[in-house]
């Protein structure tokens, strides 16, 4: 199994989200997040008084998959968030240990 | 005689009693007492001038040719005789009720009723346009406090401090109310104590002279204004109240973020009572040292809505309160980027909407000097809009909504005292040079000499007023002041500028020494800041103990 970590723009939320499902993904997890990259921040300024703004707001999403399902779903996500400018996110992959299904007690593979 | 002695029985009657036992030992009700005496007043004057005439019915309705002054001298010493009977009631009753707020204002009212009385029964019917525009403006000026100003400076701070700052213009809302209605509207409109034209007296204190009284026939309402476009004089108190309401709350943007609530209500009740009211005393009242009513005055100011009074006033008191009270923690280490202009937005937008209550509210008639200051008014306050952004959008590239919500506030803030005496046209004028005073005070003088003057409430008011107050000299017109002895220096008056100079600068010498004394008293009464766990928490849940944003 594997963690598939996406850090995409706002708008794009909704159109990776229907390539993940038309990938076979079933379920996702969405947190509003603050960071930089190479992006980095921007500068505001209020009658006169500059801030620099270094933490800009993205969206993350989390979706666990089976091995074999790892590579399609990146390159959807991939295929959708890009604009091709600086900003566009990253997606971060890492092996999963275990997953379990509360309500049955399923593990592995049929519990995503 | 007999006739004042009748408006004196007319107005005790109000006491019902004292009246009764003595009418009904004479025999009489107390309708045939008032009946008696009305007619002895209509028949009173002819008596006089033809002796011939029966000056009196009797009992039973016949005429009885009787000498007219022996009657008359009847009359009144029978209308004497319940006076002294009252009196010695009264007398008692005062006693009993000396505390009580009530009978104070009742009987006190007497001697405003005696006075006004024969002006009362004759009076003419009010205008219901006045009446009905200066009711509305009330209504837009207490607008302008919440939600208009609460909104503005909420919006500017950090979201841990928004119901401090909601919550100080709520509260003034009605603790400065309490304060006006009880001595504050007295000590301004009210005569003059001492004569010098400095602070008036209490003769108005408890509303009484203002409120409507029952004279025993009719309701009596106390007058405003000039004859032709009289208002009930309770409008002009409601309407001044709520200057005194807003006056305060816009000092509130200079200590934001860090002045104890309990503080905040001391120094606002003292500083209306010792230096607010002064001060309208001094430009508003007919004896006024320096106001335009009062014909003696060597330096006649214009302050139309309260550009020396409510703006110069607020804005340096808010400048020593800024410097008095410090920084905010970590101000220029941390950054403190206004936490919702959305709310500051709207709030400008209610600020400029109530503002043609505030200014052309004060012409308290709907006149074409009230038309006059509407358009002035909105003319300035677009001026200002589009000089305070375009100066931006020059100097970085960027409009910001924050520039064109603070260009309106100071365009609004310089026509306030012009808008009686100047034309459109000036207020553009007015607008334009507001805006770039302000903007360089806000921005530049701000942050060279380093104080923390968190809303920018002395950068905004107390520059663009006394901007204000100096430009009202150079534009002011006989076109509108339709008087040919009020005019400014553009038309001549080089006297109108100095005479505006002197206003502001003594209203600035008040304000200024007053709120240094009055800061101290309190600071030592109950200390000025919240601690400093408190203000890192956020005046909210230190103050309040609620929080502005609760999201599940």
């Amino acid at each position: 199994m594997k963690k598939i970590e996406a850090v995409v723009r706002h708008f794009k939320l909704e159109e990776v989200k229907e390539a993940l499902i038309e990938a076979g993904v079933q379920g996702m997890t969405v947190t509003e997040v603050r960071g930089f990259g190479r992006q980095k921040g921007h500068k505001e300024q209020y009658r006169g008084a500059e801030y620099s703004v270094d933490f800009l707001p993205k969206v993350k999403l989390e979706v666990i998959v089976a091995e074999d399902q790892a590579k399609p779903v990146i390159e959807a996500i991939v295929r959708t968030a890009r604009t091709g400018q600086i900003g566009d996110g990253k997606i971060f992959v890492t092996d999963l240990a275990e997953t379990v299904r509360i309500r049955t007690g399923e593990s592995g593979t049929e519990a995503i | 005689m007999a006739i004042r002695l009748w408006y004196r029985v007319e107005k005790l009657s109000m006491l019902k009693n004292p009246l009764c036992d003595v009418a009904d030992r004479q025999g009489y009700t107390v309708r045939s007492v008032r009946r008696k005496a009305c007619r002895h007043k209509r028949r009173h004057a002819t008596c006089l001038r033809n002796s011939r005439l029966p000056c009196h019915r009797n009992k039973e309705g016949d005429e009885k040719p009787e000498s007219p002054g022996s009657v008359c001298q009847q009359t009144v010493s029978s209308i004497s005789l319940v006076l002294k009977e009252i009196r010695v009631k009264l007398w008692c009753r005062s006693a009993l009720a000396a505390a009580s707020l009530s009978y104070f204002c009742s009987s006190s009212a007497l001697a405003e009723e005696a006075a006004v009385g024969s002006a009362a029964v004759a009076a003419a019917p009010f205008n219901g346009a006045d009446i009905a525009w200066s009711l509305t403006a009330s209504a837009l000026v207490l607008m302008m406090t919440a939600p208009g100003l609460s909104l503005f400076y909420g919006g500017l701070v950090r979201k841990k401090n928004i119901l401090g700052v909601m919550m100080q213009c709520v509260f003034l809302m009605g603790i400065m109310s309490l304060v006006w209605a009880l001595w504050g509207y007295s000590l301004v409109f009210s005569g003059d104590a001492g004569g010098y034209g400095l602070i008036g007296d209490f003769g108005y204190a408890g509303m009484q002279g203002v409120a409507p009284t029952w004279n025993g026939t009719v309701s009596v309402v106390p007058r405003f204004g000039p004859v032709g476009n009289e208002i009930p004089r309770s409008i002009h108190m409601v309407f001044q109240m709520m200057f005194f309401i807003i006056t305060p709350a816009l000092i509130c943007g200079a200590f934001a973020e860090r002045m104890k609530f309990t503080s905040m209500v001391l120094f606002s009740v003292l500083w209306g009572t010792l230096i607010y009211c002064p001060v309208a005393h001094w430009v508003w009242a007919d004896a006024g040292w320096c106001s335009e009513f009062n014909p003696k005055a060597t330096y006649r100011a214009f302050d139309f809505a309260g550009g020396t009074v409510v703006h110069i006033t607020s804005g340096f008191s808010a400048l020593v309160c800024a410097i008095l009270l410090g920084k905010r923690l970590g101000f220029g280490q941390e950054p403190m980027p206004p936490h919702n202009l959305t709310y500051t937005c709207i709030g400008a937008a209610l600020l400029w909407v109530g503002w043609f209550g505030f200014n052309a509210g004060s012409a308290m008639s709907s006149t074409a000097l009230t038309a006059n200051a509407f358009v002035a008014t909105h003319m300035s306050a677009a001026a200002g809009t589009v000089t305070w952004a375009g100066i931006e959008w020059l100097k970085r590239g960027k409009a910001s909504i924050l520039g064109a919500c603070s260009g309106a506030v100071a365009g609004l803030v310089g026509i306030t005292p012009a808008s009686g005496s100047c034309t459109p046209l000036a207020g553009i004028a007015i607008g334009f040079l507001a805006g770039i005073l302000c903007f360089y005070f806000c921005t530049t003088v701000k942050n060279k000499f380093g104080y923390d003057d968190s809303l920018d409430a002395f950068g905004v008011h107390g520059v663009g007023g006394t901007v204000g107050a100096l430009l009202t000299g150079v534009f002011a017109s006989k076109a509108v002041t339709n008087d040919a002895a009020k005019f400014g220096l553009l038309e001549g008056n080089a006297h109108q500028l100095v005479a505006q100079a002197v206003g502001a600068v003594a209203a600035i010498g008040l304000a200024v020494i007053g709120t240094t004394i009055l800061l101290k008293i309190v600071d030592a009464i109950v200390g000025l800041r919240v601690n400093q766990a408190g203000e890192l928490q956020g005046l909210d849940i230190d103050q309040h103990g609620e929080e502005g944003y609760i999201f599940h």
